[in-house]
């Protein structure tokens, strides 16, 4: 194995060959780096991104302080190289190494891959190529680092099963204390992971067997060992502990240079299309006071000029405007931008935007996601177009000039006519802006591909044919010409390689090798998506793309992800499916319980931390609030 | 209050460019807590002015930048306050003040001097007639990036330090900056392993 030394050596002869050097060369402000010989356990996270989007990454940077805190652990960093860098290091032998201490990967006792969407897949198994690891966890032995995964791509967890030696469902904050401890104390390979596969919330897929029917769905799953969990239950933190505040500072321009606080986890929406949404439950929220000296801690260790307050839903935060009075406050007259993102649609907003005004530049944000009373009440996010023709004018009024409105179209039961309705409300918010605010006003409108995600009440329906999609996508670009619209959209192709792999089983993961032996990789960079490569794969296992995507799913149907647990319920999941083909809302559950599962799954998490923080209401008798109603929205059936 | 910092630029920071560079100084000087003073208008930039940018992959003993404050601070703090804050590899050597009425510095760089230094021994007898070759040239007619220029007035003078170190200095004035990469290349020596160190700046007195 290549010493740091000699790594070193060989950088410098291809760093100035390469297209922005400074995301391989490390020596970043705020890292952390330890003396390697007297640490007993190396960790090495990674983001399978380049460098630029994972640099700034919160989830990681919370698991790398957790580790480095520990006198017996430290963590260490290494993101994917871009394919001009990637070429050189196979050229010069340079295995991937951690920025830090440039370090060959294969040299840690432990590399955690962060797995936030699916399309980072392929760039994991050529990371693990290029660390000179045994890409399939079967040819891994002694002398090679355990590799585990975790992040919200995680909630499905088999497409994967093949390439990772054990999976964390849900938050990391207290698990990866628990898997260092596990590797600590034993010595083989086998010990170990028979160990992780004992910590409650981690997923060892080698223990779990896949029975099929013959139709190719799954017939159900069993354990391979005694006593370890069936279903793995996610983990979660009672409260959520101080936020890092000692970001890593990059030396070059990144995605997002700034501070980011964490000032909620969890919604209580109930978005039938948002996997966020369902699978971070239960709300929990940080007070105002910890929030505004961790940022302030944070932008004094870091010197960036933005601060994000992040969540699902900044609205909902139950002290939000106090938030945003002791934010204007203590950073007034500090030159810092502030964003707040996920706004919900109302005045309100706009009153709290004003008051962050000082520190505000660009646009203004909304998400109305679709355009037609019937589409909302399906996908339950009910604004009326009032609302948003009453929020949007005040926003114009006030001397934004810019709105950003999200939507998506392929929900479930979408006909060309919901799209239309997007286009018409696109245009009306631009006409009723100009008459409070004149020619100058935009609108950008972002319109993105729904993907059905696992454990959602979406989970059961087929996505959206392509052929749609293009229809519907021509018919946008069509209505809205007008000059101060600029619309936005995905490609087709990538949304059905998403859809594919979110809803996957196992079988899916020879398609993936297979497809990163022919080249995919960063697949969701457009221009390096090889739509014809993984159809290709999928043709040479036997398998159907279709059957991943175009299929309306049994209401009976076991899934592939059915053995991993977010702690809500599939039949909760059901019942708002079902509620969703009779276009019934559901309200914000932190006025209504609906049962989720989340309170019965974590009664002992709670019971131990009382206090404010968890945003469920006390729950009395256990009252569902589902009544079936005969005047249903026409949808077809599920199982038909 | 407007001051004048000399330091290095060693290490990953030799892979950081001028832009980047400048956004360092940056936060580090929002870090430290100092008031940089920023210019008016709808994208106020900070007042920091680099002398000379520095190609990406050069590291340097003897960067200069001048930064206007918007209060006086008590000059003897400053080093201590700004190295704190620095990321490694950006050494603080000099703080002094200097009169706010003094040229830009951009425009008082005269020369540079470089050391540069080869992965192998080169044979001194051969690199001597190159160089005197060169330094006989009345023009030395060369591209870069599609433009045409003439390299030889922007070479003031070049050494050989040892088989493997060349000494030059070259023009650094604005409009007319000779790069030691490009010298290299018209003396026939290849850039593969060659590290170049700044090692000096000369200004107009």
């Amino acid at each position: 194995m290549l010493t740091p030394i000699e790594i070193q050596i060989r950088l410098e002869r291809i760093l100035l060959k390469v297209e922005k050097p400074g995301r391989y060369a490390g020596g970043e402000l705020n890292i952390t780096v330890k003396d390697w010989d007297s640490i007993r356990t190396r960790v090495a996270f990674v983001f399978p991104d380049i460098y630029d989007i994972g640099v700034s990454n919160v989830g990681l940077k919370i698991l790398y302080d957790e580790v480095n805190r520990r006198n017996d652990a430290l963590a260490e960093r290494a993101y994917a190289p871009w394919t001009d860098m990637e070429a050189r290091m196979r050229e010069n032998g340079i295995p991937l190494y951690t920025l830090e201490s440039k370090r060959p990967l294969a040299g840690f006792d432990l590399i955690g891959f962060s797995l936030p969407y699916e399309t980072l897949y392929t760039n994991t198994l050529n990371i693990l190529d290029l660390a000179g690891i045994p890409v399939r966890s079967r040819d891994r032995t002694d002398g090679h680092p355990i590799i585990i995964a975790g992040g919200h791509a995680a909630t499905n967890p088999e497409p994967m099963h093949a390439f990772i030696d054990a999976f964390v469902i849900g938050e990391g904050e207290e698990v990866i204390h628990d898997v260092i401890n596990a590797i600590q104390a034993h010595g083989t390979r086998a010990e170990k992971l028979t160990a992780l596969a004992g910590i409650p919330g981690v997923y060892v897929p080698k223990f779990y067997e896949v029975h099929y029917l013959e139709d190719g769905t799954v017939s159900h799953v069993g354990t391979l060992m005694e006593g370890i969990a069936n279903p793995v239950v996610k983990r979660i933190v009672a409260h959520l502990p101080p936020p890092p505040t000692s970001f890593i500072v990059p030396n070059i321009e990144t995605v997002h240079n700034r501070v980011s606080v964490e000032i909620m986890r969890g919604c209580t929406r109930g978005c039938r299309f948002c996997q966020a949404g369902m699978i971070t439950r239960p709300v929990r929220e940080r007070g105002v006071d910890d929030i505004v000296d961790a940022a302030e801690a944070a932008i004094n260790a870091t010197g960036f000029e933005e601060l994000a307050l992040l969540s699902l839903s900044s609205s909902d935060f139950s002290y939000v405007v106090e938030l945003v009075n002791k934010v204007s406050e203590r950073f007034k007259g500090r030159k810092l931008t502030i964003s707040l993102p996920s706004l919900r649609i109302e005045s309100v907003s706009v009153d709290l935007m004003d008051k962050l005004r000082e520190h505000y530049s660009g646009g203004f944000t909304l998400a109305p996601e679709a355009a037609t009373e019937r589409m909302r009440r399906i996908i339950n996010k009910f604004i009326p177009d009032e609302e948003i023709i009453n929020t949007t004018r005040e926003i114009y009024r006030r001397g934004w000039t810019t709105i950003k409105l999200y939507f998506m179209i392929g929900h479930p039961s979408e006909t060309l006519e919901d799209v239309q309705a997007i286009a018409d409300l696109c245009k009306r918010v631009i006409t009723e802006g100009r008459k409070v605010a004149g020619m100058k006003v935009k609108l950008n409108a972002g319109v993105s591909t729904f993907v059905p995600k696992p454990q959602t009440p979406f989970q059961w329906v087929s996505v959206d044919r392509r052929e749609n999609i293009i229809a519907k996508q021509d018919l946008l670009r069509r209505e809205l010409r007008d000059r101060n619209i600029k619309l936005s959209w995905t490609e087709p192709d990538d949304s059905l390689l998403e859809a594919w792999l979110t809803r996957g089983d196992r079988r899916m993961a020879e398609v993936i090798y297979t497809a990163w032996s022919n080249g995919a990789k960063f697949d969701a960079w457009n221009d390096h998506n090889k739509y014809e490569v993984w159809q290709a794969a999928f043709a040479e296992h036997g398998l159907d793309s279709d059957f991943y995507t175009y299929r309306q799913r049994r209401t009976d149907e076991v899934f592939p992800w059915d053995h991993i647990s977010a702690a809500v319920r599939k039949n909760f999941l059901f019942q708002d499916f079902r509620q969703s083909l009779e276009g019934r809302i559901r309200v914000d559950c932190r006025l209504n319980c609906f049962a989720c599962g989340i309170l019965p799954a974590f009664a002992n998490v709670r019971r131990e931390n009382p206090g404010e923080v968890w945003k469920c209401p006390e729950v009395k008798s256990p009252k569902s609030n589902y009544q079936a109603s005969p005047s249903a929205v026409q949808l077809p059936v599920v199982g038909d | 209050m407007r001051i004048r910092i000399t330091f290095t630029k060693t290490g990953a920071l030799r892979y950081i460019g001028h832009l980047d560079l400048n956004t360092i100084w940056e936060r580090s000087t929002r870090r430290a807590g100092l008031p940089l003073a920023y210019s008016q208008g709808f994208h106020p930039q900070p007042k920091i002015h680099l002398a000379s940018a520095l190609p990406l992959g050069f590291s340097s003993r003897c960067e200069v930048l001048d930064m206007r404050l918007n209060e006086d601070m008590p000059l003897g703090e400053l080093p201590a306050r700004l190295q704190t804050a620095m990321p490694s590899g950006l050494e603080i050597l000099k703080v002094e003040a200097v009169d706010e009425h003094a040229p830009a510095l951009q425009t008082q760089v005269l020369s540079a001097e470089y050391e540069i230094s080869l992965p192998g021994s080169l044979d001194e007898a051969w690199l001597e007639g190159r160089i005197e070759e060169i330094l006989s040239d009345e023009h030395l007619p060369r591209e870069r990036r599609g433009k045409k220029y003439d390299l030889r007035p922007l070479i003031e003078e070049i050494g050989i330090i040892s088989g493997n170190r060349i000494f030059m200095r070259l023009s650094a004035r604005e409009g007319a900056t000779g790069r030691p990469d490009e010298v290299l290349d018209a003396l026939g020596i290849s850039q593969d392993g060659t590290h170049t160190e700044r090692t000096r700046l000369l200004f107009q007195q």
